[in-house]
């Protein structure tokens, strides 16, 4: 078990910070990525233990520290050094430490709205002017005061802290709901679940400038962490769940469908009730939700046919009921859905199915709880799916999975591959970058690793920015089929150099793999290059862990390859060479 | 607790701070002789030493601690 794994033990990553780092900088494939933090506490053990979280999730940091205190001088006034760093992220550590014009019980209600309003207004100043980075923006709410000079008054009368900082926490989220690229690291839900008492220590401000007492500071960098790296694509995509004691209690072999505790009349049947209304929220999101349980087939879904169990046997995508070791049916659910196995999450009361598949799949991240009270937490809590963005796509997620599921039963029917595709009656709508696709776009650019040939991330900002430019080549394609809508699952973005295009990023979701999109594209692609007086395009491959499917796939594609090595394989196509290659996709082509 | 119970536990926690299990504290060692401790070391130490001997310390024990005794007498008088 990682000392990473939540619920991790905060003290011990702060006493062996050196040693975990030195261990985890030994990791294969990091992805560098440059964070800078900008001050208004001591920022110095939360750059150290936000590094060991990053490095955990595979992202190795670059930072660049602000002065002490001086977020917002650093942002309004940047003498130049922050925009040469050139952050991917940036995350502003401030806190109600950081309120300069807190009311006092001097003010009149008048006066003490017009502080309201100055401070809101220098934070805006702020988060406005880092707007001009074009990059992720990571900014906290403020933790409420640990006194309270008007008692319960306090948060009622406009020259009271506590309604002083729940306004402003008001104007925050409101500003980070309308702008894009800004995100939310909520401090003062931190500081209510660990509350004040503990998240705040008068000593540790006295003596060291920390506005979240040290012991803390592993939960805050986790959190931090958790937005980061879900902005980066490494979220978590499904849950494998067990069935007797987790998603119920008892067992259904021994006891049947109505002698299981599920019912909301029993303080058992309620935890166990309430877990499977939180994974139906977390379903409605575009969590894939699977089952792996030791049972017979029959009885494990009657479970499921009972009035009162929140979820049904449709809810789910993969059902295994089985007697194969638990670490078997998870990896063939993976292959099934075409994810990889660390895109998944095991849930399981028994600790001997836990280790196994610890050990038999070691990417593959297990919750760690005792009792069923405690399983939402697990998994709320360790921000496996951390949600920075929702789009439509995300809500139709699990029935995009059915349909694919459903056109691998269909396919082996088919007597030819090809005959197969054709009964799908596939239609593409291929077009360049517009606004409204935008977000989609960033987001699968950003969690795409499999069919990815550059590895290369955009920021929001980077894309609409292509929209513009007119040396710029970009391509959506969407897809839909007689099962249903798969929605946009590919890009490329290309740049002009006189009579030369090079692909600077060509990603593809790996549900429509082997359907001829990828040739579509790249029909559409080269068609839009040759109306720019494009005669050769260049494309590359850059290897990673995960996307060697893409490898030869320019080679494959009537393009030459031109030089290859560990690092790099470079293609080249001469343009009036290029043989079209689909032929079983209906294509619509927009501007 | 032993006088050198505390000694090897602090000792201990020194070495894991700064992933170096060579360190042999004694105690007229400071601040200058350990290159990685700084103010944020110190108090990383001062709270693994919390920790481990189940003790709170306040600010006045705390704000100033001039070298590895004074941190030893100031956990030898607290767990007492």
């Amino acid at each position: 078990m990682s000392l990473f794994d939540y619920p991790f033990d905060g003290a011990m990553l702060l006493q062996k910070k050196r040693s975990l780092r030195r261990e985890l900088l030994k990791k294969p494939n990091l992805t560098p990525k440059k964070v800078a933090i900008l001050s208004g506490s001591t920022i110095g053990e939360i750059k150290n233990i936000l590094e060991l979280f990053l490095l955990d999730y595979g992202i190795a940091p670059e930072f660049y520290v602000g002065n002490y205190g001086l977020f917002y001088e650093n942002l309004v006034f940047d003498d130049g050094s922050l925009a040469d760093f050139k952050p991917d992220i940036l995350y502003v550590h401030t806190s109600r430490k950081n309120l300069k014009n807190m009311p006092t019980t001097a003010d009149t209600a008048q006066s003490a709205g017009e502080k309201l309003d100055a401070e809101w207004a220098r934070f805006e100043a702020a988060f406005n002017a880092a707007k001009r980075f074009g990059c992720p923006v990571i900014v906290n709410s403020f933790d409420a005061p640990t006194h309270r000079v008007m008692g319960n008054r306090d948060a009622v009368d406009a020259r009271g802290g506590v309604y002083f900082i729940n306004e402003m926490n008001a104007r925050l989220t409101t500003y980070v709901g309308k702008n894009e690229g800004f995100y939310l690291n909520d401090l003062a839900y931190l500081a209510t679940r660990f509350g004040l008492d503990n998240w705040f220590s008068e000593s540790e401000w006295y003596l060291y400038k920390y506005a979240v007492s040290m012991q803390y500071i592993p939960e805050l960098c986790h959190n931090i962490a958790n937005i980061i790296k879900s902005l980066l694509g490494k979220n978590k995509k499904g849950l494998v769940l067990d069935l007797d004691n987790t998603l119920w209690g008892g067992v259904i072999g021994e006891v049947g469908p109505e002698g299981i505790e599920l019912s909301t009349e029993t303080p058992g049947g309620m935890a166990y009730n309430e877990f499977q209304t939180y994974l139906k929220q977390l379903e409605n999101m575009g969590i894939l939700l699977n089952v792996a349980s030791k049972n017979e087939p029959a009885a494990a879904e009657s479970g499921f046919t009972r009035s009162d169990s929140p979820l049904k046997r449709d809810d789910f995508l993969c059902f295994k009921a089985n007697w194969e070791p638990k670490s078997q049916s998870i990896a063939e659910i993976a292959k099934e859905i075409n994810i990889l196995p660390e895109s998944l999450v095991f849930v399981d009361d028994n600790p001997a199915e836990r280790e196994i598949v610890r050990q038999q799949l070691p990417g593959v991240a297990v919750a760690g709880f005792d009792g069923p009270e405690k399983m939402i937490a697990a998994i709320d809590r360790a921000g496996y799916f951390e949600i920075t963005t929702l789009s439509a796509d995300d809500a139709k997620r699990n029935e995009m999975y059915r349909q694919n599921l459903a056109r691998a039963a269909e396919q082996q029917s088919f007597g030819s591959y090809e005959d197969y595709l054709k009964s799908l009656e596939m239609q593409g709508e291929f077009g360049s970058f517009t606004p409204p696709h935008a977000e989609r776009i960033t987001q699968l650019i950003n969690k795409t690793n499999q069919f990815n040939l550059t590895t290369r991330r955009y920021t929001g900002p980077e894309v609409e920015a292509l929209i513009e430019d007119k040396s710029a080549v970009t391509l959506y394609g969407r897809l839909a089929d007689k099962f249903g809508d798969n929605g946009l699952v590919s890009a490329m973005i290309g740049h002009v150099h006189g009579d030369e295009c090079e692909i600077e990023l060509w990603i593809m979701s790996c549900r429509v793999f082997k359907r001829q999109m990828e040739h579509t594209m790249m029909d559409e692609f080269v068609r839009r290059c040759a109306a720019k007086g494009v005669r050769r395009i260049k494309g590359r491959y850059l290897p990673t862990a995960k996307n060697l499917l893409t490898k030869e796939i320019y080679g494959t594609m009537g393009f030459e390859k031109m030089s290859e090595s560990e690092t790099e394989s470079v293609f080249a196509l001469q343009v009036e060479q290029y043989v079209p290659q689909n032929t079983v996709i209906a294509v619509t082509a927009k501007e | 607790m032993t006088e050198q119970e505390i000694f090897d536990s602090v000792q201990e926690i020194f070495r894991t701070v700064f992933d170096d299990t060579d360190i042999v504290l004694t105690r007229e060692m400071t601040s200058a002789d350990i290159e990685d401790w700084d103010s944020l070391e110190q108090i990383n130490l001062l709270v693994a030493i919390e920790k481990r001997f189940n003790i709170k310390f306040q600010l006045q024990d705390v704000k100033d601690l001039p070298d590895v005794g004074a941190m030893l007498d100031l956990v030898k008088r607290m767990v007492a």
